[in-house]
């Protein structure tokens, strides 16, 4: 069996049983995802994918800000929460004196205008958010996860009191504007995005079955280009596939894009799904190859030693401290502005909760694309979102379909996320043990 | 002068200097904004004897070094599931107490044996995991809640299948049955005998069990296991030992702590239980590796205290906004984070 998985994969060192392990995720998702599908009929295959894409273009940009602290070694940042609430923050701001102006006959700060100002004022605010928690997680060495889950809570206490009590009782606001509480002290329950909503979706929107079409084609190409064309090493590794995997993928691709190209010629189902906001995707791949860049420069070398080893980093005289202060003030920022995005998209913003499931939910989403505490790659992210969300809508229909019981659906997809942490974080934890204790008694004979 | 006012703060402990100053100044406050002192003590004897059992759950797994029981869901909802249970067979009263914590024992030694092995695989991030692992377990008992046909109707929904969020202890004569036993007042305070009682004899209970040898094993494996492992303790079955003795205060202290509220809080009401427990243990000077029986009782003193009285005195002079659970928040994590501070880099384990 081994042997035969050792062919396809063209890796000689290739272990089955690690391999499910590592995978195992992935794997309880896709059954998962396979079987929903299977049963639920009243599902429509347009609605499914609409929402679907709905999701991912939201909370992809979220879940990339998680990359770069795993890969400085500071494991799974559920601190990404505090970084939402910055953008919240902004968002806050920027309506406010928005709907000021509009109450004032001006257009100051609405649609696209409106969102840069959000994005422009986060940056500073997350980045002194992310130079805090990066300057305590330096002093919680070997604690960074359960701290920055706790730093979540703490900055959600925090921003509670700055949008329940500072605005009105310390920073001056108008008693008459429609986002605060009628004593004028506080900010109401939601946030209405006016025009700012679709900013950036309607720039630009294409149908989904050609753009898919064209995505395969380029997948296509990619594949192509990386085996043949491509020079052969990238940091000593090859990245060319193995020939059966390369003609796996490769087909896949081309009937996949065969498939969205009929769908668009023949106006089947696959055309009802909703247009593509080509601007959003766009910004999603372009943060993907800022990431990809950035782990090319001294910078993200410098990330790569501090996650291997801090010793041998502080050796090579690497700041340690500041790489990952650093590393967190990124994650901070990139999830400030994942939050804005997300939030565009929504169209209104839950001023109390919006935040809370930030951290849980985007981490979930990578670890079920295949990262762990010490890897996680650009790849995993995309796959992870698509995957976890998947799992989010089939959840209710699988709870009605076979227990007749929504609610079941609803409470099976808490424990999913919770699961998925737990056991994926567990399972490193535990693996990385075992070799540790594999390798003490060699050292000790040495 | 000020050398020696810091050094007695740092002796008594930052986090649990600054909550005392803060309940005294709130204890003034509350008498100067003219409420009801002796109402507000009874308050807080009470909620003392609500949250003291859970607190006291931190003791056995900071003692044997797996840290503060973050995991404490799954206790709570081993005692919840035994309440239930009961309730489902009509036990009423004492007899529901009673049974409920035979049932609750048995349940908590089973989670708490496979939470303890959990443990032992994941030396060295075990706050973290036991976190999710809590959360997990609440989810999963969500979904028991909904599937198990439970067929009491007092429990359940006037419509439909499931259990209630909240189920009413009055209707099985449970409400308040151990805090107004024996209960009297002096003047106008009202001493919750039978809750404080409790709470006494199982801070007893633990003090005895780490005074027997396994006790005492325990603690030195939670002080120095590469010492411990070398006098040839057996540290992995230690720490089992100690998680199912935390795991099974959890479930009576979610016992004690739902006939004293009046109801049983089922669905996501224990999931976020245990960030309070293990902050007021902090603020009574405990850390993420030491902790004691008076660290136990002044910190659910001073915590429970704070937030006693933090409510009617901030909904006084700040009407209309929800301050003090906000000032619970960010003083519960504040003071988890200090600690988190404090503790000694995973390497040298």
């Amino acid at each position: 069996m081994n042997e035969l998985f050792r062919k396809i994969t063209g890796d000689s060192s290739f272990d089955l049983g690690s391999w499910i392990l590592d995978h195992i995720v992935s794997i309880i998702f896709w059954v998962f995802i396979i079987l929903g599908l299977l049963v639920s009929q009243n599902l429509q295959l347009n609605v499914f994918f609409s929402e679907l894409c709905d999701r991912f273009y939201r909370n992809a940009f979220l879940i990339l800000s998680l990359i770069i602290p795993v890969v400085a070694g500071l494991g799974m940042n559920f601190g990404i929460v505090v970084g939402a609430i910055a953008g919240q923050l902004a968002v806050i701001a920027v309506r406010y004196w928005g709907i000021s102006s509009e109450q004032a006959g001006g257009t100051a700060f609405s649609g696209l205008p409106g969102l840069l100002m959000m994005f422009l004022i986060a940056l500073p605010i997350a980045a002194l958010i992310g130079w805090l928690t990066g300057t305590l997680y330096n002093k919680t060495k070997g604690q960074e996860m359960i701290a920055s889950l706790i730093v979540g809570y703490f900055g959600n206490g925090v921003y509670q009191f700055i949008v329940l009590f500072v605005i009105g009782a310390i920073i001056p606001v108008q008693l008459a504007h429609p986002m605060i509480l009628y004593d004028g002290v506080g900010i109401r329950m939601s946030v209405d995005m006016g025009n700012v909503k679709y900013a950036l979706d309607n720039l630009w929107q294409v149908p989904f079955a050609p753009f898919m079409a064209v995505l395969c084609l380029l997948v296509f190409l990619f594949l192509i280009w990386n085996q043949f064309l491509r020079s052969s090493k990238v940091e000593g590794k090859s990245s060319k596939l193995s020939p059966l995997l390369f003609g796996v993928y490769a087909v896949i691709s081309v009937a996949a894009g065969v498939i969205f190209l009929m769908q668009y010629l023949q106006g089947g189902v696959l055309t009802e799904v909703r247009k593509v906001p080509v601007v959003l995707v766009l910004l999603v791949a372009a943060l993907a190859l800022f990431i990809s860049w950035l782990m090319n420069t001294k910078l993200g070398q410098d990330f790569r030693s501090c996650g291997m080893s801090q010793t041998i980093a502080e050796a090579n005289g690497i700041n340690v401290d500041r790489t990952r202060i650093i590393a967190t003030i990124i994650s901070t920022v990139l999830a400030a502005w994942g939050m804005i995005i997300y939030l565009q998209n929504m169209g209104t913003l839950n001023t109390y909760t919006a935040h809370n499931n930030v951290g849980y939910f985007s981490v979930a989403a990578i670890l079920v694309g295949g990262a762990s505490v010490s890897r996680a790659t650009i790849g995993q992210a995309i796959s992870g979102c698509l995957l976890f969300h998947a799992m989010f809508i089939l959840s209710p229909e699988i709870g009605k379909a076979v227990f007749g019981q929504p609610a079941l659906g609803e409470y099976f997809r808490t424990f999913m996320v919770y699961g998925v942490i737990g056991l994926s974080l567990g399972l490193y934890v535990w693996r990385a043990n075992k070799k540790r204790e594999l390798k003490q008694p060699q050292d000790e004979e040495a | 002068m000020g050398k020696k006012i810091g050094n007695a703060i740092n002796r008594i402990g930052i986090p649990t200097f600054a909550v005392g100053a803060l309940l005294l100044v709130l204890l003034i406050a509350a008498g100067a904004l003219g409420q009801s002192i002796p109402t507000l003590i009874s308050d807080i004897l009470k909620r003392i004897g609500m949250n003291g059992v859970l607190v006291l759950a931190m003791l056995p797994a900071i003692k044997s070094g797996v840290g503060p029981n973050f995991a404490l869901p799954i206790g709570i909802e081993g005692g919840l599931m035994a309440m239930i249970i009961c309730m489902q067979f009509d036990f009423e009263g004492w007899g529901l107490i009673g049974a409920a914590t035979l049932l609750c024992i048995l349940f908590c030694s089973i989670l708490g044996f496979l939470y303890g092995k959990l443990m032992n695989a994941v030396k060295g991030a075990e706050m973290t995991i036991a976190t999710y692992s809590g959360f997990s377990m609440c989810a999963f008992f969500n979904i028991l809640w909904l599937a198990i046909p439970f067929s009491n109707r007092k429990m359940g929904w006037m419509l439909g299948n499931g259990l209630r969020e909240t189920i009413d202890m009055k209707k099985f004569g449970a409400k308040n049955i151990i805090s107004d036993f024996l209960a009297f007042k002096i003047g106008k305070v009202t001493i919750p005998v039978g809750m404080i009682l409790t709470l006494a004899l199982l801070c007893f209970i633990t003090w005895l069990f780490f005074q027997t040898k396994t006790g005492m094993a325990i603690y030195a494996g939670g002080q120095n296991p590469r010492f411990a492992e070398a006098s040839g303790l057996n540290i992995n079955r230690n720490r089992i030992i100690a998680n199912v003795f935390s795991t099974i205060l959890a479930g009576l202290g979610i016992i004690l702590y739902s006939q004293g509220y009046g109801y049983t809080q089922l669905y996501n009401g224990p999931m976020n239980m245990a960030f309070p427990a293990v902050a007021a243990v902090l603020v009574g000077g405990a850390t993420a590796s030491k902790a004691s029986i008076p660290n136990v009782l002044i910190g659910v003193c001073l915590f429970q205290g704070l937030m006693t009285t933090g409510m009617p005195v901030m909904n006084q002079i700040f009407t209309g906004t929800d301050l003090s659970d906000i000032m619970r928040i960010i003083i519960q994590n504040g003071v988890i984070l200090y600690a988190l501070t404090k503790v000694k880099s995973g390497g040298d384990r």
